[in-house]
């Protein structure tokens, strides 16, 4: 879990889900989310389900989501930002890379 | 792993020398290590041994193209698509509306990236400039791009990048409107290449043919430079600059203290450079 290590040293307070249905379950629990990552390839509903069931619900209109997958298709960027996503990693990043979409997703990181 | 002797102080100063007269790059002693491991391919593409004959052979030739080699050799082409956001976020929302409210009149922005390396710079303006349509339609724009490297300027020109470089600052929007995918290649639109003109250009010799500018980027060259040799550039830089310009450098380098005709403002918690005003 690079990523989630990642993420707490920039400050940010990282809930992990399992999956897309556990995504779901997890974001619902929340108090407040200031940003989801997910994969795209998951057993339980996939990234690209998870982004439309999210972004279906108005109170998470805004939330920005960030796509971070293997699949490195100009299509799979297209269909992701289609779906409501806002950002997209293709796989295998860097720390920097991470930084600089949440960057570009306003958070000064 | 090999040992073998470190270079001799004779071939680094011969090196240090050289580079510093071509380019005004610095050379500290203390980087042998890095001339080494930048000449090591670079003699062995040219057929040498090592770099310790290569350098016997600059040495004692007329200057050429090997010369212009090594210099290239030693540059640092360390770059992003939207290298600090807050730059381009900047560029976007303060500088480029007020150009635009400024120079409606004649409709024209001549815009210079003095170091763009393989051309991630330039893009991201021209991509940026893309985005403010409809506002700039029928304006004349020039986005002008050097370096003194031929090797970054071809890579640039090419406008094609790999996966690592197409993931680094590029809003996903942008990369899905303005790249194409041949396999493991993401080539920049023509239309956005076609905008932006390539040239070789050492910024410490002339600047020929370089209309005056509205917005120039020297954003992360001078870091690298002798103290001199920034002061000159700057002045150089600020000659060329329109009265109501824009300067961006690089986030470690700043005008001060070096060049008093430019003050720093900020905008979007940016710092750019104007002229000031007498
Ligand atoms: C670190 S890159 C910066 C690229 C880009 N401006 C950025 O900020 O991402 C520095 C570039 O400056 C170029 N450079 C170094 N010395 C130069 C000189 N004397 N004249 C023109 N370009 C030079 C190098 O070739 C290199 O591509």
């Amino acid at each position: 879990m690079i990523l989630t290590a990642y993420l707490k040293k920039l400050g940010f307070d990282v809930t992990v889900a399992v999956d897309g249905r556990d995504g779901l379950d997890r974001l619902r629990g929340m108090e407040k989310a200031d940003v989801v990552l997910v994969d795209w390839n998951m057993p339980e509903l996939d990234g690209i389900s998870f982004v439309r069931a999210v972004r279906a619900q108005p109170a998470y209109a805004a939330l920005p989501l960030m796509m971070v997958t293997t699949n490195t298709e100009l299509s799979n960027v297209s269909e992701a930002l289609g779906a409501g996503a806002d950002e997209y990693v293709m796989k295998p990043f860097t720390a920097d890379m991470i930084r600089e979409k949440l960057e570009l997703l306003g958070f000064p990181v | 792993m090999t040992l073998r002797a470190a270079m001799s102080s004779s071939d680094f100063n011969y090196i240090r020398n050289l580079v510093r007269g071509q380019s005004a790059l610095t050379l500290d002693p203390g980087k042998e290590y890095l001339v080494e491991s930048r000449l090591d391919p670079l003699a062995r593409h040219e057929g040498f041994p090592s770099y310790h004959q290569l350098v016997a052979t600059l040495r004692f030739g007329p200057f050429r193209d090997l010369h212009r080699k090594v210099v290239e050799a030693m540059t640092t082409n360390e770059t992003s698509f939207f290298r600090d956001a807050r730059v381009f976020a900047m560029l976007a929302k303060s500088i480029l509306p007020a150009l635009v409210a400024g120079r409606s009149a004649e409709r024209s922005l001549n815009i210079w990236c003095a170091a763009c390396s393989t051309g991630q710079e330039p893009y991201s303006v021209a991509m940026l400039l893309r985005e403010c349509q409809p506002s700039l339609e029928r304006w004349n724009i020039r986005i002008l791009a050097s370096d003194i490297s031929r090797n970054v300027l071809t890579r640039a020109h090419a406008g094609r990048y790999n996966q690592m470089e197409v993931n680094r600052g590029l809003p996903a929007h942008l990369l899905v409107r303005y790249f194409e995918q041949h396999g493991q290649w993401w080539e920049i639109r023509p239309e956005i290449r076609r905008m932006v003109e390539f040239r070789e250009t050492n910024l410490i010799q002339p600047w020929h043919d370089l209309p005056g500018m509205h917005v120039i980027l020297m954003r992360n060259v001078l870091i690298y430079l002798d103290l001199e040799t920034k002061r000159t550039i700057l002045e150089r830089a600020g000659r060329l600059l329109d009265r109501r310009g824009y300067l961006l450098l690089g986030g470690a380098e700043t005008t001060m203290n070096l060049d008093d005709s430019f003050e720093p403002v900020s905008f979007e918690g940016a710092v750019c450079f104007r002229r000031r005003q007498t």
